[in-house]
């Protein structure tokens, strides 16, 4: 059949179909495109066919254009965010926590081990702090949780408004810790590590000297409860990250590009529970650590019950078969 | 042990003259998809970027009036211009960035999809990598020596930056009386005539003629009528209107 001819057959319906497309692109909900489908595969064999008799450039790149668009329509990934969501939290993230829990095990490893190793070490050996600590920000830390000055955590009696500021503050630090806890994972997991560790060190310093000079109390009752996911949440971005990199390292029997695409799949679920676990945290950090009224007793007592309630959460949660979908 | 074969590897059979991507589509039909390279990307990444200072500037004016509560507000609005605006942009714009829309440019998956939300946040998550040691050193490179101009971060979300489709208008043929040529003609041969005859009125008379004339002795006639030759063998093959 001659071009010409080919054309003028199927001239209308190639305009239909790009009507069709104008309005699917327009409006996701689209209503009338019941035909788009078997349109789509109709255009897809025009496209074949003109490609195999040599019909003009123009009309196959017309074509190609109209498929591309079409395909796009087609295969677009639909998803009701809302219901994803709720079984996401309920269920779909401590299993998956729980599926991974090889790199979160070696994440903990890595930022508890430090942490606690540290702070023991700063304890013993109180000079040890100022190998990592400039002199100036350990004495401003100091008079952050002296408890003679009356005030907990970073400021003074705070008033609702302040309690938004640090809110903001927490959420843009600490997400921007998590993110870059991540990404730096897929230098073969050894950015991850190290943002683990020094993080851990960190911490593990500060707490450590603290304790040492005898502000322990200010400094454990402020930080407890918001750690609980605080310190987790940094944990299991670690883990998101050394994941990435173990794709890298040992691909098993696939490409190492594949792997890796298999590996980030996964690991950016983790990273949306990781934002989650910070949004809790900077909620509680902002709203109930900085509160001075309750005594140390019920900060740790609320505290120890974060924890457990944190740690029941990832091990527990979705565990039947049926969850709430 | 048990022993698997390995997989066939995508197998390409003759490498393209150009950057063409091409994506097999479940119909049995291959699309190809033009990526963007690194200069076009660094412009609309600049662009970008220069827009983000402009919104975080003018909002950090209205937020100084706010006091503390703006300053709360100014972290979060910093948090989401910083990590969330390529990403927003790139789902719900159909991946398209204004830099990217400005150079002509989206983001589609591999397959030639739309891209998701996942798979946005992770090439900007990501984006830290690629910002390694300094200036996007580190993407630079990868972008440089893969064959679909991908950084870190799309090789590990499995996206594409691809250069939009313009419109398409249609070529005129010059005028010639439609003949039909001597002898049969290959599915490459037709397409070279017939792109030939359509990209005519691009060229100047002189390298017109300069190119009908290499045809001039397969064809059997005298090199000054081989344009009109070409031209009506065009015609002859596709069809009067």
């Amino acid at each position: 059949m001659k071009q010409s001819l080919f054309e003028h057959r199927h001239m209308a319906e190639w305009e239909q179909f790009s009507r069709t497309l104008d309005r699917l692109e327009g409006d996701k909900n689209a209503v009338g495109v019941e035909n788009f489908p078997s349109d789509y595969r109709r255009l897809c064999q025009h496209l074949a066919l003109a490609r195999e008799r040599g019909y003009s450039s123009f009309l196959i790149d017309s074509l190609q254009q109209q498929a591309l668009r079409g395909h796009q329509q087609l295969y677009r990934h639909r998803s009701r965010l809302g219901p994803r969501v709720l079984s996401f939290i309920l269920a779909d993230f401590p299993r998956l926590v729980r599926e991974q829990w090889r790199f979160v095990l070696a994440a903990c490893l890595m930022f508890f081990g430090s942490l606690i190793g540290f702070a023991l070490l700063v304890y013993l050996y109180p000079e040890l702090i100022y190998s990592l600590i400039p002199a100036e920000q350990v004495s401003e830390m100091q008079s952050m949780y002296d408890p003679d000055a009356g005030h907990l955590g970073r400021l003074a009696e705070r008033a609702a408004s302040d309690d938004w500021a640090m809110f903001g503050y927490y959420i843009m630090h600490n997400i921007g810790i998590a993110f870059q806890t991540f990404a730096s994972g897929l230098l073969f997991g050894l950015g991850s590590a190290f943002f683990l560790i020094f993080n851990g060190l960190m911490i593990g310093a500060v707490a450590g000297h603290l304790t040492r000079i005898g502000f322990g109390q200010t400094f454990w009752s402020f930080v407890i409860g918001h750690g609980a996911f605080e310190l987790t949440a940094i944990a299991l971005a670690g883990a998101a990250g050394l994941q990435l990199g173990w794709a890298l390292i040992a691909p098993g029997r696939q490409p190492r590009g594949e792997a890796l695409l298999v590996a980030a799949r996964k690991s950016v679920l983790l990273i949306c529970g990781v934002m989650l676990f910070l949004l809790v945290a900077a909620f509680i950090e902002a709203y109930w650590s900085s509160m001075t009224a309750p005594s140390p007793l019920i900060k740790y007592l609320v505290g120890a019950a974060l924890w457990m309630l944190m740690a029941a959460y990832l091990l527990f949660a979705g565990r039947s078969r049926h969850a709430p979908e | 042990m048990l022993e698997t074969t390995a997989l066939p590897r995508k197998a390409t059979l003759s490498l393209p003259l150009d950057t063409r991507y091409q994506v097999e589509t479940p119909e049995g039909i291959d699309l190809p998809l033009r990526p963007a390279g690194l200069m076009v990307r660094a412009l609309a990444f600049s662009i970008d970027l220069m827009l983000r200072g402009l919104i975080l500037g003018s909002l950090f004016i209205v937020l100084a009036m706010l006091g503390k509560l703006g300053a709360g507000l100014g972290s979060l609005l910093i948090f989401a211009v910083s990590w969330w605006y390529m990403v927003l942009f790139e789902v719900l714009n159909q991946g398209r960035s204004p830099g990217k829309q400005w150079m002509g440019l989206r983001v589609v998956q591999d397959d030639g999809t739309p891209i998701g939300w996942s798979a946005s946040l992770l090439r900007n998550l990501l984006r830290f990598v690629d910002l390694l040691p300094f200036g996007y050193f580190l993407g630079a490179i990868s972008c440089l020596q893969h064959p679909g101009f991908k950084r870190l971060g799309d090789i590990a979300a499995g996206t594409l930056v691809i250069y939009r489709e313009q419109p398409l208008s249609r070529p005129q043929l010059p005028p010639a009386e439609p003949r039909r040529p001597a002898f049969p003609l290959t599915l490459t041969e037709q397409r070279a005539i017939i792109g030939f005859a359509e990209r005519q009125s691009e060229l100047s008379a002189a390298r017109v003629n300069e190119l009908a004339s290499i045809l001039a002795q397969p064809l059997q006639i005298r090199p000054p009528q081989a344009v009109a030759e070409l031209n009506g063998i065009a015609r002859g093959l596709l069809g009067s209107a």
